[in-house]
Formats: structure tokens, sequence, C-alpha cells
């Protein structure tokens, strides 16, 4: 059986997914021009700040305290994808296929952990093209080789610090851009809309203060229109305000 | 103080009135198929565009095309213009429907609706940091807000009715709304500044993938001014359609000033705005030859032609031209949210959108459905004004001896 996500191409020819997409958490994609070739493989990124658990209302998407792990609990979706609108990685997928839709990412095979084990990806990998571990180890391991073998690799680590810093984190022979990783700015996603969000609403003071003073203007306005005569005339109605402006 | 606002009256199942039911029907029959088909058939959203047309004009341009009763109560109650509560329930009402429909859009989009009610309920699970969840929980009780503000003009209209247990009802619930009606009103001030402004911030979160012209830290600021300038702008539209369909005659005077504001708030928006793009070193991206330079110049041109056509035209302009001008600043300010909702939102290459019959006919539906609500409880409830005077025939004089109600601010 083609798994679920090929495309069909009308007869009976089938093409691998060409991303991530609603049943495919995990893809190996491959860049080329014509001197070079890299492989790169495509999962969540496991922010160190995850604009997608920023952007979530119940808490859906959760990054684990100890190991960092981001995962979807589905009793509190509402499906309102704005997960989708955050995820620079264009990480989280959503079954728009279905009648009770899912976002679907990896999790890093959490369901494992209790049995001791990482991620099946990096057990079945028989030359260690990717390996698991705490992230400053595996900082050292890619520092280290970065110092052994200056020439094999573009001289950074992706995701040590860009985007405010990943838990997934890449070494590459060509720039990371081909690789489809379109930013480099050091900024984690969602500080620009949580610096103004703090600014405004900074312990609630600001929307309670401006109710409180819009209720301080309205009584005081209520009480000026009740001095002023009741008049039914329209016209002197006008004038009456008028009167009353200008003192 | 008095209300001068008289129902209509009249049949309702007027032709027009039925054209636009038809399409509200051909709308909902598409949401039932929303409901047995699932998005992905219906719609053209993908995981590059999660967010569509429902998104980016049901809810985020629609409320703010709503936000005449905002505008309004600003204007009213809180800068003391009294003399433009004529025009402050046609306004709450065209809010009230506005807001509805967004909430109704809203459930149709989400992939998991029969989840929405821990929304506002399981408080527990309140992520404080998610901005959506600042905007809906805000816009739900707004949109029971504006409701709440309409229902005087409700009851204004039951006192008389003939039906001993609603007149009983309304002559109750209004002594609440008489000590209430202030707070409400508050309310109904603070919650659209709340997430009219946030809904800028919302798309903040998309980061990188906003284009620089629009990316900014202002973003709730602008949507906010925005909002209160298409806020007047629609208060001067809505006008001239009741002069137009209802004979009911606005003071042009009053319609000259909001549209001043619109036009105002209009212009004072582009040159932050310019001002903002300037500062962040993004000008650059303004005189590249693409479709997002082309976009914002168009924005621009569109929210200062008002006030440019306001000093070109004479100081007692013809209603239709100040009609024309209103509805320049309501769309510069459509494009302005859709741009930077969907036009701006690059999600990387391989993924385009442009919304399914299915998305179009369910708002164009909703749109409709919003009309022939206003027209329907227009000629039912005592929210419009412009009587013309003295106010003669029967129907009128029985709305005449309606209690003077007294509301705040007057």
């Amino acid at each position: 059986m083609m798994p679920a996500d090929t495309r069909g191409y009308g007869s009976g020819l089938y093409d691998a997914p060409e991303g991530l997409n609603e049943t495919t958490r995990n893809i190996i994609q491959v860049w080329r021009d014509e001197e070079e070739y890299a492989f790169v493989k495509k999962q969540c990124m496991h922010c160190v700040d995850p604009a997608c658990v920023s952007a979530c209302m119940l808490q859906a998407l959760q990054k684990n305290e100890k190991t960092g792990v981001v995962t979807w609990a589905e009793d509190r979706c509402v499906g309102c994808r704005y997960c989708q609108v955050a995820c620079p990685f264009g990480v989280p997928q959503f079954e728009f296929a279905s009648l009770n839709p899912k976002i679907v990412k990896c999790e890093f095979c959490e369901h494992r952990f209790a049995e001791g084990k990482g991620p099946a990806c990096v057990e079945v990998c028989p030359r260690e093209a990717v390996i698991f571990g705490q992230r400053d180890d595996l900082l050292n391991v890619a520092r280290r080789r970065l110092l052994d073998h200056p020439d094999n690799y573009e001289g950074k680590i992706y995701g040590e610090h860009d985007l405010g810093g990943t838990q997934v984190l890449y070494l590459s022979p060509v720039p990371f851009a081909n690789l489809g990783f379109r930013f480099e700015s050091e900024e984690a996603v969602p500080q620009a809309q949580q610096t103004v969000q703090e600014a405004v609403y900074r312990g609630f003071i600001a929307p309670v203060a401006l109710y409180a003073a819009l209720g301080v203007v309205m009584i005081r306005n209520r009480r000026a229109a009740a001095q002023e005569p009741e008049d039914d005339d329209p016209v002197r109605d006008r004038k009456g305000r008028k009167n009353r402006r200008e003192r | 103080m008095k209300h001068e606002s008289r129902a209509v009256g009249g049949r309702i199942m007027t032709v027009p009135f039925t054209i636009l039911l038809a399409f509200g029907l051909i709308g909902l029959f598409l949401i039932g198929l929303r409901f047995v088909l699932g998005l992905g058939a219906t719609t053209n959203l993908s995981a590059g565009y999660p967010w569509g047309l429902w998104i980016a004009f049901d809810v985020v341009t629609g409320t703010a095309l709503a936000c005449g009763g905002y505008a309004m109560a600003l204007m009213v109650y809180v800068f003391n213009r009294g003399k433009y509560h004529p025009l402050i329930r046609p306004a709450i009402l065209t809010s009230a429907l506005g807001y509805s429909i967004a909430a109704i859009s809203i459930a149709i989009d989400v992939g998991r609706p029969w989840e929405l009610w821990k929304v506002p309920l399981m408080l527990w699970r309140w992520n404080v940091n998610s901005v959506l969840l600042e905007v809906a929980v805000c816009m739900m009780v707004y949109t029971m807000v504006l409701w709440l503000e309409l229902a005087p003009a409700m009851l204004d209209s039951w006192r008389e009715s003939s039906r001993p247990r609603l007149r009983q009802f309304a002559v109750k619930s209004t002594r609440f709304f008489d000590r209430a009606l202030l707070w409400i009103i508050g309310l109904g001030i603070l919650l659209p500044t709340m997430h009219q402004s946030s809904l800028g911030s919302l798309i903040l979160l998309s980061g990188p993938r906003l284009h620089p012209l629009w990316n900014t830290s202002l973003l709730p600021a602008f949507f906010l001014l925005t909002a209160l300038a298409m806020g007047y702008a629609m208060v001067v539209f809505e006008s001239a359609f009741s002069h137009h369909v209802f004979g009911r005659k606005p003071d042009l005077q009053m319609l000259m000033s909001l549209q001043k504001a619109a036009a105002w708030g209009a212009a004072i928006f582009v040159a932050f705005r310019i001002f903002d793009v300037a500062a962040r070193g993004a000008f650059t991206y303004a005189l590249r030859p693409d479709r997002f330079a082309v976009m914002f110049w168009l924005e621009s041109a569109l929210f200062l032609s008002p006030l440019a056509f306001m000093f070109l035209r004479g100081a007692v302009p013809a209603m239709g031209s100040l009609v024309r001008e209103a509805m320049i600043v309501a769309f510069a300010g459509a494009l302005y949210r859709f741009d930077a909702f969907l036009l701006a939102f690059d999600p990387g290459p391989g993924w385009a959108y442009f919304p399914s019959v299915t998305e179009t006919f369910v708002t164009v539906g909703l749109v409709s459905l919003e009309v022939a609500g206003y027209i329907a409880l227009v000629k039912v409830f005592p929210i419009l004004g412009g009587l013309p005077h003295p106010v003669t025939g029967p129907r009128r004089q029985k709305a005449i001896k309606t209690h003077p109600a007294p509301s705040p601010a007057h």
C-alpha cells in the first residue's frame, strides 16, 4: 500500500508528498543544483519560545516544561488554526478533509519516552544523520563538528539562535535558505506581539482604568444634561445645547 | 429625553427583501454543506492559508464596518454630543447585526465548533498570552452588549404592546435598563477599543511572514484608528441608505461632521503609517515594482482621497458626494485589513488562496441576511430617527405616546 498521503496523478502513477501534510509529520527533502546536493529532514522544530503555543487559546498546544516537546491535546482545540498562522516553519497541519479535524505535528514520539526510548526517526537512522539528546549536548556536538570539519559545513548551527532558538538543530553543507529555512532573525516569533500586549494589558490595569474613566465621564455628562431644561422643541433643544457648550 | 425614533412600519416581505432572503437561504444551504462535507471540500483553505475570506472579511473587516455603534457611542456619551443621539440606534443595530454575522462566521470557520463553548467558560485553561483568546472573549461579550444596547428600542415598542405579559416585562426591564444602561454603554466602548486594536496584534504573530509594509508594532493602533474612521463612514452610509429606502431625512450637517471625522481619521492614519514605515527603514519596500508596493500606495491614496474631496467640494455637499466619500473610507479600511491578513501574509512558495464559490456565497448570504435583518427590525421597532415634522398618521401618533425613556447623558 502506498502511504495515504501520496498524490495520485490520474492513472495509477504516484508521487511522494511534497512536504509536511496532515498525514506526514516528518519528511526528508533534497535540494540540488548542478554541483551540490543536500538532504534535509523537516518536522516540528520544538521552538524554545513556540509561536503556536503562544497563539493557542485553551493551551491545546503546550510545551512540556521538562522535555521541551510541543504537544497537542484534542479536547482543548477548537480548530481555529491560529497555530498555523503563527508557525514560521509551517509545521502544524490541520485535517481539512475530516469532520473531526485534528492538528497533526511531530511530537517527538513522546509516547516512547516512558519506555526510555527517543524518537523513532533517530532510532531507525543507520548513519546517525539525525541524533537525539539534550539541547546543550547537541550544541556541543555541533560545535565540535564545525571546528573539526569547517569545510564540510556552513559556519552556523541553524536553530541555536534563529527565531529565538529551536530544539531541533541543523548543520548543513549548503546555505540554509536553500533547504527552505527562510528566516534567520534571532527574535522569537511571539516577541513583537507579546511586547505590545504586555505594554497595553499588563495586570489588566489599562482596561479597568479606561472603564472607570468612561464611567466618570458619562456620569458627568448625564448630570450636566439633567440640569438643562427638558425641551421638546428640537430647534430650541439644539440651541440649548449650543449655549452649554459655549459656557 | 424623548426618543426621536419611530418604527418605519409597512410590509416586511417586499421584493428586495425576498431577494435578500433568497441569497440568505443559499448561504445557509452552503453552511449546511460545510458541516456535512467538511472544510476541505467546501473551502480553498490550506495549511499555507489557514484563514481565508470568512476570517479576513466576515470577522476582521466585517466587525470594523460594524463599528458605527462604537463610534457613535463615543461621540454621544463620551464627547457629549447629544445632538447625534438620533443616529445611535441605527448604528447600534448595524453593529449588533455585523458582530452577530462575525460570530456565526467563526462558528463555521473553526474545525471543531463543538469545543467553542470552552473558550468563554474554561477559565482555568485560558492561555492569557493568546491574543485570539482576548479577541474571541471580547467579541462574544460585546455582541451581547450590542443587543442589550439595542434592547431599549424594543422595550419602547413592547411597552405599547397589546399583550399584557409583554407590556409588563417591558416596563420592568425598562427600569433595569434605566439604571444599568450607562454601564452597558461603558462596556460598549471599552470592549471594541480592546478587540479592534487586538485584531491588529493578532496578525502580528505571523511575524517574519508578514510583509514589512504591514508588519509593525503599531498594528493595534492602526486597526483601532481605521475601525473608528470606518465606523463613522458607515453611519453616514447607513443614514443615506435609510433616507433613500425609508424616506427618513438625515441632518446633513451632522453627516458632514461625521464624514469629516472619518476623513481626518483616515488621513491621520496614512500620515502615521508612512512615518512608521520610514522609521522602521522599510520605505524601500514601498518603492519596489511589486504588488505589495502597489497595494500600499492604493490603500494610502484611498484613505487620503476623502479628505482631498472634502477640501475640493463646496462647503455644503450633495448627499451623493458625502456618501461616496464615506464609502471610500469604508472600502479603504476593508482593503487595508484584507491586505494585512491575506496579501501581506506570505506562507512561502507553492501556496495560493482565492475564496471558493462556497466561501464566497456563504459570505454573500450572511451579508444579505444582515441587510434583511436591518430592514425588518427598523420596520418593527423604533430605531430610525429623521422624522418629517409635524408627525402625522395613526402609526406615528401611537409611537409618540411612547414613554420618555430616561437614558444617560440626557
